[in-house]
């Protein structure tokens, strides 16, 4: 069999926006995913697009690729609903510091406003008084990932790219070995999430589990998706678990409650302990919800690497090799421009955004 | 209230009751937990009108009325932690810690889709019954009723002892099926007592037998049914429609206690050894469970159940009852197997998720029942599969998928308020 322009390997929501943008430039692709399309890190992910100002680099990303999402806002499968995030601050000190992240955020073109206490109640009556108000950025969405990781996936394979329902052993020197037997030939891109380090073990990934809440219907509770504006603490904070308030309204009228972090928790169980803490942070910013049916539980492991940013770009030491993996807690929003970032590179152009603070060889071996 | 016991039991039926019974009676306290309002489970459900059986009444007092037991009403098990459950009634959610846990959780229907399967006025046989018992009004109306099973008959007893007009009973299994079943009932006694009961009660109601219902039709409601039989095909008028293709083993909550499974058709039941403990220590089971075996199955197997929980000796002849009673249910499951042709009524337009409105030609193009539920939604609205999972595992589209917490939809507050209860009195349970 004559090789193929590029494999894809793995098909979260990361690996089918690849295998989606190299079709739309005429590459011919095989994908090779052993499971389920978008069903990884992917179908557990809440799905919110979503800008975070705290690090330039990973703001450039997020917003470069809220603009491609664009282009999904009316695909039916992708529930895109433009919700806006709201972040809300729960003293003055938090309220004070929004000027500044509202500039941050203005710097790299993603625009937000500050609200006070009697616009935030406005906004979203059931929210627990006392608050200081928030910063509410209107034009953020939230989507439904492994229909969208499907949808990209099917659009390939109707521009010619070869599906194969398998798992990668290994990497050789003129492509992959699959479980299977097979060998298929050309250069490599890894989207394998979390799994990355088995097959590239240079490139280090620790896994950060998140648990995840989802009520039954109860439209109109909230309208937007709600944070607390410490939530970036949690997020970047240390080993430690944490837990932060972020509440989501998804179209069905549901709400989907997280969010919690963990590292080095490798069983997919969910931890009732992990569950009361996450929902006592929800009840102290929104009250209302302990009256409210859950109807489902689960888990997720988000893929960070050593810095907290992707690994886009080049595997170190590797000429036919790339790598579009470990986007943390944002891959669902990052997805769209990492494929950029990676397959312009592969097509020996010129990405939109400077490459290097993603490029892999950052990591020292 | 209570917040440690030697031995939990969830479940209130004959299984549940048995096995409470037994297990007080060797001095352990017992907590037994129903989510329904009154004990007594599906068979011995609390009839509004005729009350409860004698037998019922008997058990209910053996076991709840049992100074060593606790009874809890109204109580679901909705999360299971290490040690200890979380509950929650109608006002609270509380934890429970336990020595050994007893599982009599039961069976429900299995229901399969057909058109006009969703009409207001179509129930499950089993439902009907349910429906009857607790007061809805049945005088006048015409019934009927079709599935498969023993359960058509006592579902079709209790809808006219409501006064319904049962216009037939429905059979899909084949004549010559029930016949070598009917014949074989000499060796249960009671089996044929009862089953001659209900046809003497049942006497004027039509019985056919290799017929199945295609359609059901109506405006707003069901106003009658197309069967297909022996005869050809036939319109029944009729006010309510009852289909029911037999039960299901209810295992959820084995599942998230990591109990191991075992097939049962195309469905699972718990796995069991000989005194009905399950793969993980101290975790018994009992009842339909542990596969569909009927109300004598139930009731000795929670005897058993209750006795090995509180680790007391069991009688050779409780064990040898027991594999006489399964011996009826392997005879049952073989004699009304369900016909192929039950299995395809259901086309493109049908609905298969209720929760979600999914129809059945949109989970069909996906072959992996995880890929169906991430693209249609089936299976992931309020009752989570707990329906349609039934029906796609019979109709041949893999298991129901993982089970993740809560059992059943569960107050937030319970998940994350709830009232706190001390871990360490167990009071040393010793098996
Ligand atoms: C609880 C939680 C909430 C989140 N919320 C959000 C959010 O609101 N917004 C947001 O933007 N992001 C969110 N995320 C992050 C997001 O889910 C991930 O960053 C993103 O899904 C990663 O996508 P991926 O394609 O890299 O990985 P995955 O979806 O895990 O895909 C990797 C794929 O690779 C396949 N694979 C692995 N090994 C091999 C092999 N050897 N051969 C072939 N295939 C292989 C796997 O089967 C899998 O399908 C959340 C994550 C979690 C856990
Ligand atoms: C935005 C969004 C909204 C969603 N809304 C809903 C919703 O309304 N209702 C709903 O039901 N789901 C919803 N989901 C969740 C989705 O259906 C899956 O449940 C999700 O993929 C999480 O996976 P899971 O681990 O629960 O299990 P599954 O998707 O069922 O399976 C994942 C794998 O994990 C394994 N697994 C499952 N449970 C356990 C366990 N207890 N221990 C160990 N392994 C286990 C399974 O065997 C399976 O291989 C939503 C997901 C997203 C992204």
């Amino acid at each position: 069999m004559s090789g193929h322009d590029l494999i894809i390997v793995g098909a979260g929501i990361v690996g089918a926006a690849c295998a989606d943008y190299a079709t739309m430039q005429g590459m011919r692709i095989a994908i090779v995913e052993p499971g389920v399309v978008g069903g990884g890190a992917t179908a557990a992910a809440m799905g919110h697009l979503v800008a975070m100002d705290d690090d330039p680099a990973e703001l450039a990303l997020a917003h470069y690729s809220l603009g491609l999402w664009e282009a999904f806002a009316n695909l039916p499968q992708a529930e895109f609903s433009r919700c806006g995030t709201l972040w809300v601050a729960s003293n003055d000190e938090e309220f004070a510091r929004i000027p500044e992240k509202i500039a941050r955020l203005a710097a790299s073109g993603v625009a937000a406003e500050r609200v006070d206490a009697r616009e935030l109640y406005r906004l979203e009556p059931s929210l627990a008084p006392g608050l200081a108000g928030g910063m509410r950025v209107a034009n953020e969405a939230v989507v439904f990932p492994p229909a969208v990781a499907r949808h990209w996936v099917d659009r390939a394979i109707t521009r010619g790219a070869t599906y194969h329902a398998d798992a990668v052993f290994r990497l050789d020197d003129r492509g992959v070995l699959l479980h299977g037997g097979q060998r298929l030939h050309g250069p490599v891109l890894l989207a394998t999430g979390g799994a990355l380090p088995s097959l590239l073990p240079g490139l280090p990934v620790r896994l950060r589990k998140g648990h995840l809440v989802i009520t039954d219907r109860y439209p109109g509770v909230i309208r937007h998706q709600l944070l607390e504006l410490g939530y970036a603490d949690s997020a970047h904070g240390g080993d430690a678990a944490s837990v932060a308030f972020n509440v989501q309204p998804r179209p069905t009228g549901q709400i989907l409650i997280g969010s919690s972090r963990e590292y080095d928790a490798v069983d997919t169980g969910v931890s009732m302990e992990m569950i009361r803490r996450m929902l006592e942070r929800s009840f102290h910013f929104l009250p209302r919800l302990r009256e409210l049916d859950a109807i489902r539980l689960w888990t997720g492991f988000r893929p960070v690497s050593v810095d907290g940013l992707p690994y886009l770009g080049r595997a170190p030491g590797r000429d036919d090799v790339w790598v579009a993996a470990a986007h943390e807690g944002l891959g669902v929003t990052t997805s769209l421009g990492s494929a950029r970032v990676v397959v312009d590179q592969i097509l020996g152009r010129a990405p939109a955004i400077d490459p290097t603070p993603y490029d892999p060889s950052r990591v020292q071996p | 209230m209570v917040d440690a016991c030697d031995i939990v039991v969830v479940g209130a039926g004959p299984a549940g009751l048995a096995a409470a019974e037994a297990a007080a009676s060797h001095g352990k306290r017992v907590v037994l937990i129903d989510s329904q309002p009154r004990a007594g489970g599906q068979v011995w459900r609390h009839d509004a009108l005729h009350g409860q059986p004698r037998v019922a009444m008997d058990a209910i007092r053996a076991a709840a009325g049992n100074a060593n037991v606790t009874y809890l009403e109204g109580t679901q098990v909705v999360a299971v932690e290490p040690e200890r459950l979380l509950l929650q009634d109608a006002r609270r959610g509380f934890h429970l810690a336990y020595g050994a846990l007893v599982l009599a959780t039961g069976a429900r229907e299995l229901l399969l889709p057909f058109p006009g399967w969703t009409l207001p006025g179509v129930t499950g046989a089993g439902g009907l019954q349910a429906l009857a018992k607790q007061g809805w009004p049945l005088r006048g109306k015409r019934v009927l009723i079709a599935g498969s099973g023993p359960l058509l008959f006592a579902a079709a007893a209790t809808a006219q002892r409501h006064g319904a007009h049962v216009v037939g009973i429905h059979e899909q299994a084949g004549a010559s099926a029930v016949h070598r079943f009917a014949a074989g009932l000499w060796r249960w006694p009671g089996k044929l007592a009862q089953a001659a009961r209900l046809r003497l009660e049942l006497a004027r109601v039509p019985y056919r037998t290799g017929s199945i219902v295609t359609t059901a039709e109506g405006d707003h409601g069901v106003s009658g049914a197309h069967v297909r039989g022996g005869q050809g095909d036939e319109r029944i008028e009729c006010d309510l429609l009852a289909v029911g293709y037999g039960l299901l083993p209810q295992v959820e909550l084995a599942q998230l206690l990591g109990c191991a499974l075992e097939p049962e058709g195309a469905h699972a039941r718990v796995q069991v050894g000989p005194w009905q403990a399950t793969s993980q220590p101290r975790v018994f089971a009992a009842g339909e469970a542990c596969g569909i075996g009927g109300i004598d199955c139930a009731r000795v197997e929670g005897h058993i159940a209750g006795l090995a929980a509180a680790g007391a000796a069991v009688p050779r002849a409780l064990v040898q009852r027991r594999d006489r009673a399964r011996a009826f249910a392997a005879s049952l499951r073989q004699h009304f197997a369900l016909r192929d042709d039950v299995r395809g009524l259901a086309n493109d337009d049908t609905t298969i998720c209720r929760c979600e409105d999914v129809s059945l030609g949109a989970v069909r193009t996906h072959t992996d029942a995880r890929e169906a539920k991430l693209a249609t939604r089936c299976g992931m609205g309020a009752c989570q599969g707990r329906i349609c999972g039934g029906a796609l595992a019979e109709l041949g589209h893999g298991p129901r998928g993982g089970m993740r917490p809560p059992l059943f939809p569960t107050r937030l507050a319970t998940l994350g308020e709830p009232v706190l209860s001390s871990v360490s009195d167990t009071r040393g349970y010793t098996p």
